[in-house]
């Protein structure tokens, strides 16, 4: 299984450096950085925070869209250009086709977050003259995990909506609503009557909490790094949360017609 | 000869909106078999079931009824598609590699050890006669060139059944011959080759054996110098005759 898997994965880093979007977002997001870099707004001394915190936010951005835009085209694509016959007409089962693709898009998108971040290091510290590499790496490590969960997601949204695009824009609406309104669903809950006092409460019990993983506001703040349990935590939590969604992925892809 | 292909009283049924009974039936009780070595034409109007057949044999639609089986093994099992090489129709192979890569890619599949498949690369390459553009991008590949990208990928597990979905369908005659100049080399290497055409001459030339389904019914078959000496004519007007087509004129 595995050595299918690595093959289709292989397919998948391939295309994502042959492609344009990654070089454009990571243009993109240097030109900002640098062009803020050079501007010193009323002589503030903590300028060095803000160019962080927007370096950071692009790089979220960036990541997201690399992830979510490689994921949904990739089933779609294989059924529309029909290269998905003569691949599953080889000894590799849908299942494998599934765990290849998921590993090709989480292993491209954790390339291109070591680009990123080397980016952001570089650019801090010339800054600050300070290198917190160990919180750096854990925000890494916990922005690449929940791109483990968030690549799974968008593999089934993949399977069961026929358009790319569409299942781009959903995914992106689903994961932005979490990191922004996911942490006080249950705080909203507690105003509400019910039955939708517990409508809301399920909801946030059973959505994926991304903002666990997020900790740019730690690194502005140059605040010391977490716990390596609440680091492992969050690990075993996203690597469910994927478990979860690749399995329902191979069960639906399954019984799927192959034709687009 | 041992049979490479068996499919026994297969039958496909579709869910289907428009029919009064809520499927479609596209095979019904196919009996066939494939033996070594044979080319096999598999033959019949659009829509006759030979593509389901075909792909009840791939594994990529379970039979409703019936049982079908490659070199033994039921083909819902993997390992039966080890020593199968396919070539789809119409396929537009990853725009972003190199044939060499394409190529790379699927012996990796079948683990394919390194030194063994770049010679491998090699010789399929110049069999197909892609050698002098292996490194270029797929994209920039004419029609007749992405298909023969197509064989080479069918064929670099060294199969010992080839199984081609109108392999020379929408290309140019120069195209359609480099195609059957291919098969006809496979044919001498003992392969055997299962193909679905509608280009009746040319299965004439290259089959030893055909098949003419119509209406996912099995109508006809047996060894092409045997039909045409019963018909009397040639597989085109037999394949006319079969499916009971009558031109305008003679109505």
């Amino acid at each position: 299984m595995i050595n299918n898997a690595l093959a289709v994965a292989g397919i998948v880093i391939k295309e994502l450096y042959r492609r344009k979007d990654f070089y454009v977002l990571f243009v993109l997001t240097a030109l900002i950085t640098l062009l803020l870099g050079c501007v010193n707004f009323f002589n503030d001394d903590r300028i060095a925070r803000y160019l962080k915190e927007i370096c950071l936010l692009l790089i979220w951005i960036s990541s997201l869209i690399i992830a979510v835009t490689t994921t949904a085209r990739q089933i779609p694509a294989e059924r529309e250009n029909r290269t998905i016959f003569p691949l599953l007409a080889k000894p590799l089962t849908r299942g494998h086709l599934v765990f290849g693709k998921f590993l090709g898009c989480w292993f491209a998108s954790g390339l291109s977050l070591v680009v990123f971040y080397f980016f952001f290091c570089v650019v801090s510290g010339a800054r600050e003259h300070q290198w917190p590499l160990l919180i750096y790496l854990q925000a890494l490590w916990l922005h690449w995990i929940l791109l483990a969960l968030v690549v799974a997601m968008v593999l089934l949204g993949s399977i069961m909506f026929a358009a790319p695009s569409s299942n781009s824009t959903i995914c992106f609406i689903f994961i932005v609503g979490i990191l922004l309104v996911g942490r006080h669903l249950h705080r909203i809950a507690i105003q509400l009557q019910e039955p939708i006092r517990t409508i809301v409460s399920v909801i946030y019990f059973a959505i994926p909490h991304l903002e666990f993983y997020d900790i740019r506001e730690m690194i502005v703040h140059n605040l010391p790094p977490i716990s390596m349990l609440a680091c492992l935590i969050a690990t075993v939590y996203a690597i469910g949360y994927t478990a979860f969604f690749l399995i329902a992925t191979w069960l639906v892809f399954r019984r799927k017609s192959l034709t687009a | 000869m041992p049979d490479l292909v068996k499919i026994e009283k297969l039958r496909v049924e579709y869910r289907s909106r428009e029919s009064q009974n809520g499927f479609k039936v596209a095979v019904d009780g196919l009996d066939l078999t494939v033996g070594s070595g044979e080319v096999f034409g598999f033959l019949g109007p659009n829509g006759a079931g030979k593509t389901t057949t075909m792909n009840v044999l791939l594994g990529f639609v379970s039979p409703s009824s019936g049982s079908a089986s490659l070199f033994g093994v039921d083909v819902r099992e993997p390992i039966a598609r080890q020593r199968i090489g396919y070539l789809p129709e119409l396929t537009y192979y990853y725009k972003f590699l190199s044939a060499e890569e394409l190529l790379r890619f699927y012996g990796k599949i079948f683990r394919i050890p390194k030194g063994e498949l770049e010679k491998r690369i090699d010789s399929i390459l110049k069999l197909v006669e892609l050698e002098h553009a292996r490194k270029r991008l797929i994209k920039t590949y004419s029609k007749g060139m992405q298909q023969r990208a197509g064989i080479a990928q069918a064929l670099i597990n060294n199969p010992d059944l080839l199984i081609l979905d109108e392999p020379t369908s929408g290309l140019d005659p120069i195209g359609r011959m480099k195609v059957r100049e291919i098969i006809q080399r496979l044919k001498e290497e003992g392969k055997t080759v299962f193909f679905s055409s509608h280009e009746l001459g040319e299965v004439e030339t290259v089959c030893d054996r055909v098949a003419i389904l119509y209406q996912g019914k099995l109508q006809v078959e047996g060894r092409v110098d045997d039909l045409v000496k019963n018909y009397k004519t040639n597989l085109e007007q037999i394949f006319l005759k079969v499916i009971g087509y009558q031109s305008s004129q003679a109505v």
